[in-house]
């Protein structure tokens, strides 16, 4: 934070709560005040169970929505409105259906006044890093799951953003597709090392991909109940990681802080529901 | 199993030539003196009103002042169903206050608006392109309203992520988005635009194919009335098949509008 103790973490989160209105006025409190930093270069995954206000704590800190307490910075600095300096890559579809895929690309470089023709180069030579190249004219309904979600990866990082905020995005792909968007994610993240923080309740995408997993309670007043360190060596390939015997211990250490915050999350969905 | 293609072709040509062999029979039902072809006229006598319709040429210009009637009350409508949707959409103020009144004028039989139009505009082409803007006007409007209302949350979300200001929100995700559904009414609006039309022609013209089932209905001319019932029925079709290329054209980015390729 302050300049002696070197540079300032690219997402600081201090004190930050997240409280709504629900409909008869009273006052719901979904993340109660919490602290959180992603240092720059590092990749910070977030996991809990469903409902735990995990994606609105990550829209805290891409600036959608404002804290009900509490302050953000970025790089040092007091975040206001919408953050700038981050990429964001959302669970569901957020490509222009009316956009082909080069299109959608290449729109992002729009706002930072980038002329047409050079958009469209520069959207192209993403889209080949992310294995897209011959897909460009497709529009999102002919792509599929996976496909989409690489061309949102390609509109997220052509802006070359410092931090990288992703909600679950992984998420509704299937089980091989999601092992190889995160290779895909992991080998473009290793280039550049931007600061990731990642959302997923995926216990074993978390630890694969993450130098640091945060385990969030059930909610309502959800807070961090355990933070782990990754040593897991890298580069790692998401699929053989799961093997490695290190991988099988913290799972289990870090499973046992999660099981608890599981189930509290399913009795008090099914209180509820009676 | 779903029957082939030549087959219900097939049994679609069979129904017609049997309407036309049954209609053709009741026609020459004798009633005394004479047939019934004063009430039914005939099918043959229909179809060769047609041809002499058409090689007299006097035809062409009914149907070209029924086409521009059409086409302009289809423009202008969209335009300002496309505008005040857009307007409403984005200021929710306004939405609320117009909301009542503009129920209210939907509401109303726009038929009824048909005598106002002449007394303000005259019988020529305009009153008819004023009926059919207040048809086309409404579907353009809500459906627009509703399709600026209902960009998706996340869509939004990551326009505002990538750093859009209003005038690049406008043009990549509110503009496309609203033409979307005005597109999507493409068929109902030109279809109401024509029926504003003809029904315009119908009350009070001197020209249009409304004009001519007016005026051969006027003197008991039934097969005149057959005859431009059917040049109405094959317009119509025409202008739908035209729509269709059009829509097709457009919305090539959605599900339904194109093939994927391999």
């Amino acid at each position: 934070m302050t300049p002696e103790t070197g540079r300032a973490p690219a997402v600081s989160l201090r004190g930050v709560s997240i409280a709504y209105r629900v409909g008869d006025g009273a006052r719901y409190e979904a993340v109660r005040p919490v602290d959180l930093d992603v240092p720059d270069q590092s990749f910070v995954a977030i996991v809990g169970p469903t409902g735990c206000g995990k994606s609105t704590l990550l829209n805290a800190a891409a600036g959608l929505i404002a804290p009900s307490s509490g302050s953000v910075s970025i790089f040092g600095e007091p975040l206001a409105g919408v953050n700038r300096r981050a990429g964001y890559l959302f669970q569901l579809d957020a490509l222009m259906p009316w956009k082909t895929a080069i299109d959608n690309v290449a729109v992002a470089l729009e706002p930072m006044g980038v002329r047409r023709g050079e958009a469209r180069e520069r959207a192209h030579a993403m889209l080949k890093r992310v294995g897209l190249a011959s897909f460009a004219d497709r529009y999102p309904h002919m792509l599929s799951g996976g496909q989409k979600k690489r061309v949102a990866l390609a509109q997220t990082l052509i802006r070359d953003p410092k931090i990288l905020l992703m909600d679950e995005p992984f998420g509704p792909l299937d089980a091989q597709t999601r092992v190889i968007m995160g290779n895909l994610l992991l080998e473009l993240w290793a280039t550049d090392r931007k600061a990731v923080l990642f959302i997923t309740h995926d216990l074993d995408e978390a630890i694969a991909l993450a130098d640091r997993v945060i385990v969030m309670a059930a909610g309502p007043r959800s807070h961090f109940v355990g933070d782990f360190r990754i040593d897991l060596p890298r580069p790692r390939d998401i699929a053989e990681v799961r093997h490695d015997k290190r991988f099988f211990d913290l799972h289990r250490d870090i499973w046992a802080a999660l099981r608890d915050e599981v189930s509290r999350a399913y009795a008090q969905a099914d209180g509820v529901a009676a | 199993m779903k029957p082939s293609r030549a087959l219900v072709l097939a049994l679609q040509i069979l129904f017609g030539v049997a309407l036309l062999v049954a209609w053709h029979f009741a026609a020459n039902i004798r009633v005394g003196s004479a047939t019934l072809k004063f009430f039914l006229s005939a099918p043959l006598d229909v179809f060769w009103r047609v041809v002499k319709l058409f090689s007299e040429g006097e035809i062409w210009g009914h149907m070209w002042i029924t086409f521009q009637e059409t086409v302009y009350a289809f423009v202008l409508g969209s335009v300002a169903g496309v505008l005040c949707g857009f307007a409403l959409a984005r200021n929710p103020l306004a939405a609320a206050v117009a909301d009542p009144y503009l129920k209210a004028a939907n509401a109303l039989p726009r038929v009824v608006l048909a005598p106002i139009f002449m007394l303000w505009l005259g019988l020529g082409v305009w009153s008819k392109v004023a009926l059919g803007f207040s048809l086309v006007f409404f579907i353009v409007f809500f459906n627009v309203f509703q399709g600026v209302r209902e960009v998706p949350a996340t869509i939004l979300a990551n326009a505002r992520m990538l750093g859009f200001n209003e005038r690049q929100l406008f043009r990549h995700v509110y503009w496309p988005a609203a033409l979307t559904w005005m597109f999507s009414s493409l068929h109902t609006s030109v279809g109401f635009a024509l029926v504003g039309a003809v029904v315009g022609e119908y009350l009070g013209s001197a020209a249009g194919l409304g004009y001519l089932i007016h005026q051969a209905e006027g003197v008991l001319d039934t097969t005149g009335v057959f005859a431009g019932m059917a040049i109405l029925t094959a317009f119509v079709l025409i202008i739908d098949a035209l729509v269709t290329v059009i829509e097709r054209r457009l919305l090539v980015w959605q599900p339904q509008g194109a093939q994927t390729t391999t």
